[in-house]
């Protein structure tokens, strides 16, 4: 801390050094500048990041929007009481839970597949234009996405089209009409949609691994498989573990607009989860209160996770979040 | 597969084995499978929006328009709303970009300052956003006592600054040369002009990063419109609009439109069918026309962000 005299120009060196509450409101105002450039946005974080959360106490009260906050019927954990005997909210819980595994069993697997797949490729064009072209889907928003993935699998889509074409099927089907297989077109849709911008990590990770090593096994006789194997995966294993860590701490987090934008009457009992249960009770049938619970349950088991999945990596001497 | 290569090691192109020659077969078809999947459904979509309105209707359309016609666009332009959605959602993606660029750089500055006597609590203070948040409601209610509900606004002040940006901000401060903030200290030069004429400029490929990922998010954002201003017709933004039009035809896509159109327009020059496909296409092309020539950018920015050493 003492050579910050010399970085924001005052010469205090002769003085005596100030202790304490005393030191800390000089730096202060030694570094204003500063000051005026973050504080501001400190204020703005706790307005519209802090404050809300004040909005937890609704979850705890029968909330009457047009009652201020002293004149709220307190009633503890009776929202959380419910919830947990809701067979809507335990079916939302088992769709959040699966969608979220799905989402990242299959996130992980066909991003690294993709990845050193690339790798592999040694004309460089054909690379970059794969890749520029993998990228794509991640820019369009999920309105966009839905929109096309609905017209794909529509009955007179292209999927039916082909599949009745090579005789496949013998009429067409309603791919989206059936609940059953909603998690199934959650997962083509999030793996059509972000394979290619997952890889980036991963080729990152690829090109630092030391090219001497492959020469070595080259010269040991190693095939392409071989160095896959012993070689280049071990070479990602890193940043492999240290992704999957922070993953299991979204694990309550399966996203929202892919199943509200693909989710219909038919396949609900299937794509509901839990954004769209706190969505649908608190705004669609005002029922702030169950609506917060649900949220605040959210909150804290997605708090828990991503602090022991931080601590985890911590622990395991692999790079942090941050 | 796993046959041996000898290959003297100055001149590797030239000898590929069976084993390789197979699997480089193997590996161009999938990647070249992959391109078509991912391409396909928007090349098609960019036919069917070429495409004659009512011809469409037969179906059969797939990588070219059969009855080439710029009247779908005509006709989407023409719309006031979707011309006013347009507007808002240009208008949102520069200015939240812009503030967002801005605001960010400049807290990321601060915190990348080690003599910052704040620097640990502003850090704090952002990161522990990351695990906890007042959730829908209470964000709703909030946003409501503020009054920025009927108001532009609400699409840029509550997502100015967001921690990712402001990570990869820093860490790329950080890894600047420290003798070049340095010697403008030493010049005599503020934190203010350090800031702008020395900081700014030299984080130009991170910031064009953060530009990017904040003008898609800007451009691709319909929940808060949803929520907020659904209400209010003239802050709309063109994936609203989208949404609506696709919620409102839901499963299928052809068949059941066309009495819908025909009693709608009357005329049927267009259809839903045909409407959906324009708009989609010019709610992408914004984005295509400029991610490929900044990837350079936001693959290193990516990399900074994923796996910080």
């Amino acid at each position: 801390m003492d050579n910050n005299n010399v970085l924001t120009g005052v010469s205090v060196a002769a003085e005596k050094k100030p202790r304490g509450l005393k030191r800390f409101f000089k730096l202060l105002y030694q570094q204003r500048a500063l000051v005026l450039m973050s504080v501001p946005f400190v204020i703005w974080l706790f307005i519209f990041r802090y404050l809300p959360i004040w909005g937890w106490t609704i979850g705890f009260q029968n909330f009457k929007p047009a009652k201020s906050f002293w004149e709220q019927e307190w009633v503890g954990f009776y929202h959380f009481e419910f919830l947990f005997g809701d067979e809507r909210f335990l079916r939302v819980l088992r769709n959040t839970l699966v969608m979220s595994t799905i989402n990242l069993v299959l996130g992980f697997v066909t991003a690294i597949t993709l990845a050193l797949l690339l790798n592999e490729v040694r004309h460089l064009v054909f690379k970059r234009v794969v890749q520029t072209v993998s990228y794509l889907p991640h820019f369009l928003s999920w309105v966009v996405a839905a929109g096309i993935i609905r017209v794909t699998l529509a009955p007179d889509g292209i999927i039916n089209e082909l599949l009745m074409r090579l005789h496949l099927i013998d009429e067409e089907l309603l791919f989206l009409g059936i609940g059953e297989w909603f998690w199934g077109i959650y997962g083509a849709s999030i793996v059509w949609k972000d394979v290619g911008w997952n890889t980036i990590v991963y080729l990152a990770a690829i090109t630092m691994i030391d090219p001497t090593l492959y020469e070595a096994a080259e010269i040991d006789g190693a095939g392409r498989f071989r160095k896959i194997w012993h070689i280049t995966l071990p070479g990602i294993r890193p940043v492999i573990t240290v992704l999957l860590i922070m993953n299991i701490g979204y694990l309550l987090e399966s996203g929202f607009e892919p199943q509200y934008l693909l989710g219909n009457g038919m396949n609900m009992d299937y794509s509901e989860n839990l954004d769209i249960f706190v969505l649908k009770y608190g705004i669609n049938q005002f029922n702030y209160s169950l609506s917060v619970a649900a949220s605040i349950f959210k909150t804290v088991v997605s708090f828990i996770l991503l602090f022991a999945a931080n601590n985890l990596a911590k622990r395991m001497g692999e790079t942090r979040l941050y | 597969m796993a046959e041996m290569t000898i290959e003297k090691p100055r001149r590797r192109r030239v000898r590929m084995s069976l084993g390789d020659r197979i699997f480089d077969a193997v590996n161009y078809t999938l990647l070249c499978l992959l391109m078509v999947v991912t391409l396909y459904p928007f090349l098609n979509t960019l036919a069917v929006s070429f495409n004659d309105a009512t011809d469409s209707l037969r179906g059969g359309i797939y990588l070219w328009p059969r009855k080439w016609t710029l009247e779908n666009y005509k006709f989407v332009f023409e719309e006031a709303t979707i011309f006013q959605a347009t507007l808002t959602s240009v208008l949102r993606t520069v200015i939240g970009t812009v503030l967002t660029v801005f605001c960010s750089a400049m807290v990321a500055y601060t915190i990348s300052r080690p003599e910052y006597v704040l620097r640990k609590f502003v850090t704090i203070a952002f990161i522990l956003t990351m695990y906890i948040n007042g959730g829908l409601i209470p964000t709703y209610l909030l946003i409501r006592d503020l009054g920025l509900i009927g108001s532009f606004w609400v699409y840029i002040w509550p997502g100015l600054i967001g921690v990712f940006n402001l990570i990869i901000i820093r860490s790329f401060i950080e890894n600047l040369p420290d003798n070049i903030l340095e010697s403008a200290k030493i010049d005599g030069a503020g934190e203010f002009r350090t800031f702008f004429s020395i900081v700014l400029p030299l984080c130009t490929p991170v910031l064009a990063t953060v530009a990017l990922f904040t003008g898609v998010w800007q451009w691709n954002s319909w929940f808060d419109v949803f929520l907020y201003n659904s209400s209010y017709e003239h802050l709309s933004t063109l994936q609203y609009e989208l949404q609506k039009i696709l919620q409102f035809s839901n499963a299928s896509t052809r068949s059941v439109d066309f009495t819908a159109a025909g009693a709608q327009q009357g005329l049927s020059q267009v259809t839903p069918y045909a409407i959906r496909a324009t708009m989609t296409i010019v709610a992408s092309v914004p984005i295509i026309m400029v991610y490929p020539f900044l990837q350079k950018y936001f693959v290193k920015g990516m990399m900074v962000g994923g796996v910080k050493e």
